[in-house]
């Protein structure tokens, strides 16, 4: 009985629709399928959930009415209250995300956030716009966040150093992290299952570890996308307030 | 649908609601996910994991790609791993002391920290009120 395992496979990149223009390859790619799916769930989602607003929500508007709350909670107590004009781009970002992990793990589908450049690029946008906040709201001012205060001019040296780095290594914790766990998870999942088919009739046990796991990834999925969203609103709160 | 059921689904609702909280009685609700705290603990546990190891990483590549641009090899490399081990373990502490705070601060008692615990103190007793 000879069945190859191939946790890693469903993290390929698929062409749907190639295209290439200008030398450039912009194919519609499963990845992309999954986007479009996710955007048009979320569109669905917050339309029908708002189109009738009944005093008992039903489920629809429930989901809606949660996510808004849940998210504009999270902006108010980690961001301030003066953080109110970023909520929409919160709010994206979490959603994104948060559709994005439970999407992916639907069988036969593709999770989009398993892939580093997709994280990446979603934590340099939070990078870049927090630090272009920053020096609008403040100039040249913003600076000071690298020195801390009160701290003997010989410290300096060493802690500016630490401060910068440690301001240049956000985007990449920030998408590490979700990219980590997302890959970890759905090749745990994958391999597990390939053991299910491996063994026959002792199928009974990986199955059931993967019942469990499935629960795990859900709980994973909703944090890091609540991380993810959670420490954009801290960099924003530094871009604001300076500490 | 019997007669006796009131007609006002409103109604309906708030009798079936009484029932199951009645059920559940005094009983003390599980810790679960729906506790704030477990939640933010996850979230910082799963944090922190991985802070002090991009750290290290990702200083140590900026340490060897200035020593390629410099020809300085190798001490751009030795000396931002050893800033990055630092970076990491300020990034763990602030983590897990209190995230706000800059280098070498201890965190105060922050009137934040208090008004968020009043806030949700104040929100319960408002969702209380509303049932």
């Amino acid at each position: 009985m000879a069945i190859e395992l191939h946790p890693l496979h469903q993290f390929e990149i698929q062409r749907i629709v190639p295209l290439h223009i200008g030398g450039l390859d912009i194919s519609f790619t499963n990845s992309a399928l999954l986007m479009t799916i996710v955007v048009v769930a979320i569109t669905a989602v917050t339309v029908l959930g708002t189109r009738k607003a009944e005093l008992v929500p039903g489920r629809v508007q429930s989901v809606a009415e949660m996510l808004y709350e849940f998210v504009a909670d999270m902006v108010d107590t980690n961001a301030g209250h003066d953080a109110r004009d970023f909520f929409p781009f919160v709010f994206t970002l979490f959603v994104f995300i948060l559709f994005a992990n439970l999407l992916g793990l639907v069988p036969w589908s593709f999770t989009v956030t398993s892939h580093i450049i997709v994280t990446f690029a979603l934590a340099l946008v939070v990078f870049i716009g927090v630090t272009v906040i920053g020096f609008v709201r403040h100039g040249a001012h913003f600076l000071r966040l690298f020195v801390p205060e009160g701290v003997p001019p010989v410290l300096l040296v060493l802690l500016v150093p630490i401060e910068v780095l440690s301001y240049f290594i956000r985007p990449f914790t920030l998408s590490i992290r979700l990219f980590a766990n997302m890959l970890a998870g759905h090749t745990m999942l994958a391999i597990f299952g390939g053991f299910a088919a491996a063994v026959g009739v002792f199928a009974i046990f990986p199955v059931a570890i993967n019942v469990a796991l499935v629960g795990l990834e859900l709980l994973v999925a909703l944090l890091q996308a609540y991380v993810f969203a959670i420490l954009t609103c801290l960099y924003l709160r530094d871009a604001l307030h300076l500490h | 649908m019997s007669e006796s059921e009131p007609p006002d689904r409103l109604a309906r609702l708030g009798r079936r609601l009484d029932e199951a909280r009645a059920r559940r009685g005094n009983a003390a609700p599980a810790p679960g996910s729906n506790d704030p705290a477990v939640q933010q603990g996850m979230a910082l546990g799963l944090r922190i994991g991985i802070e002090f190891v991009v750290a290290i990483v990702v200083a140590t590549a900026l340490g060897w790609a200035l020593d390629r641009w410099l020809g300085t090899r190798p001490w751009g490399t030795i000396s931002l791993f050893f800033l990055g081990i630092g970076t990491g373990m300020v990034s763990v502490y602030r983590a897990v002391a209190g995230i706000k705070m800059a280098v070498g601060y201890r965190r105060p008692d922050t009137p934040d920290a208090n008004r968020q615990r009043a806030k949700e103190r104040a929100k319960d007793k408002w969702d209380d009120d509303e049932e």
